[in-house]
């Protein structure tokens, strides 16, 4: 299920004194299975584009093509085309309501109207989804848990939809290492098994680095780069202007080259970084 | 979605009527609906509409936008029309037709008193639109502060306000983005029957509820480490001093007052 995204425009409060454009003739193509990351600086429009990839916002000017049909037409039903695209909001624990985990989990798929027992399977592949032990977990209050947990918990109710794609807007944001970490190894899982396409907006490159197959760089409500995060990252310069960090490793990588090591420009992962150096460190050592 | 709530919005440009003192403004806001209750005839309220088409101009405040304050009062002001337009005994009989009888007093007066709820909303709009809600609620306080005496609590009730609107915009935001969670996760809120609707309210308002106690709470944290306790002995950071351009503001509004009477006297 492709999304096409045509000279998409957006502005708030359009006619008035707080008028102000958040998306500037934005055009993009995402393919079937691409893990996509959309990065920014605050305010560079990365949460008002998502949430016109679903249809919660309206263009002021452009198209969002979803496998081909406009998502603004007349004539589409927007409700069952938000099911095919998860969208998982910034701190999505604090939509969660429901008495308990495995009640709140079913929320998306009771809209659907599935039957109890599809409901039921689902809230079970959404939990197993997300790490969450069925047996321990599905009868607690969602209010008892954990921060992280709770947020696999809001994850795992949009993934009950069963989504053909998923969007996530700062899946990480605010939670601790251990947290964070288990987030990325269920995304990155999730990408792998399912075949899902994600599209995913982040502060942190490192994040980035580890799962992003193709970087989207917005700046000003404007797309300023579009690549694999190996062209991006090699790109430290254009990458600061923006405000914008490089992965901790690229970033250590620049500072040896400029300190004369030899290292190729485009490295940003930590593993490839090492393997490199270690390799470097044995030839130095055996002359 | 949530974002056509006019009344109570501070309309952030500058200008001078923006500069005035806030306790000045709100005695002055007084002082307006004062004379709109004392005008007597249409020509009297002429002399208001240009008072207020001036104060607008004044504020930089587009006249449309006060307009909008009307819209969530507009049943109320064509109640009052209608009321007085049908139930006024008069001379003139325009229109005679079953119980219904309109009368050319009964239609002035209607006229008159729906114009007077109009000035009454549009003045205060004024007042609220130029006063940022904070230094609104400042001068509530300090007008408010020889009531101290009587142990009324001036400050925590300004404090309460100028929290609960800060806290406006903030809820009605967090409402729009639960609301879209929900909405992204199947839920309907716009159709089916009133049972089914207040439903769909559930999955809205138990989040709402939740991040607003969390919110009150950190709040409450966030204050008491910086050391709050209350209004005795506290100091101001924007002490407010009243300028060459308030006294300018009460003579206009002194005018305004001296033409109503001599209107009152005259006609």
């Amino acid at each position: 299920m492709p999304i096409e995204v045509r000279h998409l425009t957006h502005c708030y409060s359009e006619g008035s004194a707080f008028r102000t454009v958040a998306l500037n003739d934005v055009s993009f193509r995402v393919e079937d299975g691409e893990f996509v990351g959309i990065i920014g600086h605050t305010g560079s429009g990365k949460s008002t584009l998502v949430q016109h990839l679903n249809g919660l916002l309206r263009p002021t000017s452009g198209d969002v093509l979803v496998d081909g049909e406009d998502l603004n037409g007349e004539h589409v039903n927007r409700r069952a085309l938000r099911r095919r695209i998860g969208l998982v909001f910034q701190y999505p624990e604090y939509q969660l309501f429901e008495e308990t985990v495995a009640k709140d989990i079913a929320f998306g798929p009771k809209n659907q109207g599935l039957s109890a027992e599809e409901t039921a399977e689902r809230v079970r592949y959404a939990m197993d989804c997300v790490h969450l032990n069925y047996e321990k977990y599905a009868g607690r209050s969602p209010f008892e848990l954990s921060g992280g947990q709770m947020r696999r918990v809001a994850i795992a109710g949009v993934l009950a939809m069963r989504p053909a794609v998923l969007i996530l807007d700062e899946p990480t944001a605010g939670l601790d290492p251990r947290g964070r970490d288990k987030i990325l190894t269920m995304l990155e899982e999730l990408h792998a098994r399912e075949n899902v396409t994600i599209l995913m907006v982040s502060h942190s490159m490192d994040d980035m680095a580890r799962l992003a197959s193709r970087l989207i760089v917005m700046s000003e409500g404007k797309i300023v780069a579009d690549g694999t995060p190996r062209e991006i990252f090699a790109r430290e310069e254009m990458m600061t202007s923006i405000g914008l960090d490089v992965p901790d490793a690229a970033r250590l990588c620049a500072l040896l080259r400029a300190k004369g090591y030899d290292l190729p420009a485009d490295l940003f992962r930590p593993e490839e970084l090492k393997d490199r150096l270690l390799r470097l460190w044995k030839e130095g050592s055996s002359c | 979605m949530l974002n056509n709530i006019t009344m109570g919005q501070y309309y952030p440009v500058d200008s001078r009527v923006h500069r005035l003192d806030p306790r000045i403004k709100l005695i002055l806001a007084i002082a307006f609906i004062v004379i709109v209750f004392m005008a007597k005839t249409f020509l009297g309220y002429a002399v208001i509409l240009g008072f207020v088409w001036m104060t607008s101009r004044l504020a930089n405040v587009p006249f449309r936008m006060l307009l909008r304050g009307l819209k969530p009062l507009r049943l109320i002001i064509i109640l009052t029309f209608l009321l007085n337009l049908f139930f006024t005994s008069g001379e003139t009989v325009w229109v005679e037709f079953w119980i219904i009888r309109i009368t050319r007093e009964g239609f002035l007066q209607a006229a008159f008193y729906s114009l007077r709820l109009v000035f009454l909303v549009i003045g205060t709009s004024l007042l609220t639109l130029t006063t940022s809600p904070v230094s609104l609620s400042d001068g509530i306080e300090i007008l408010l502060s020889p009531l101290k005496k009587i142990h009324f609590p001036a400050h925590e009730l300004a404090m309460m306000m100028t929290i609960a609107l800060r806290f406006i915009p903030t809820l009605l935001e967090e409402t729009d983005k639960i609301m879209k969670a929900q909405m992204a996760r199947g839920a309907d809120f716009e159709s089916g029957n009133l049972i089914s609707r207040a439903k769909a309210m559930v999955p809205l308002l138990v989040p709402l509820f939740v991040s607003a106690f969390r919110r009150a709470s950190d709040l409450a944290m966030a204050m008491e480490s910086r050391c709050y306790h209350g209004g005795d002995g506290r100091t101001r950071l924007r002490v407010l001093k009243i300028t060459k351009n308030d006294w300018i503001a009460c003579g206009v509004m002194a005018l305004l007052l001296a033409l109503i009477i001599l209107e009152g006297i005259f006609l």
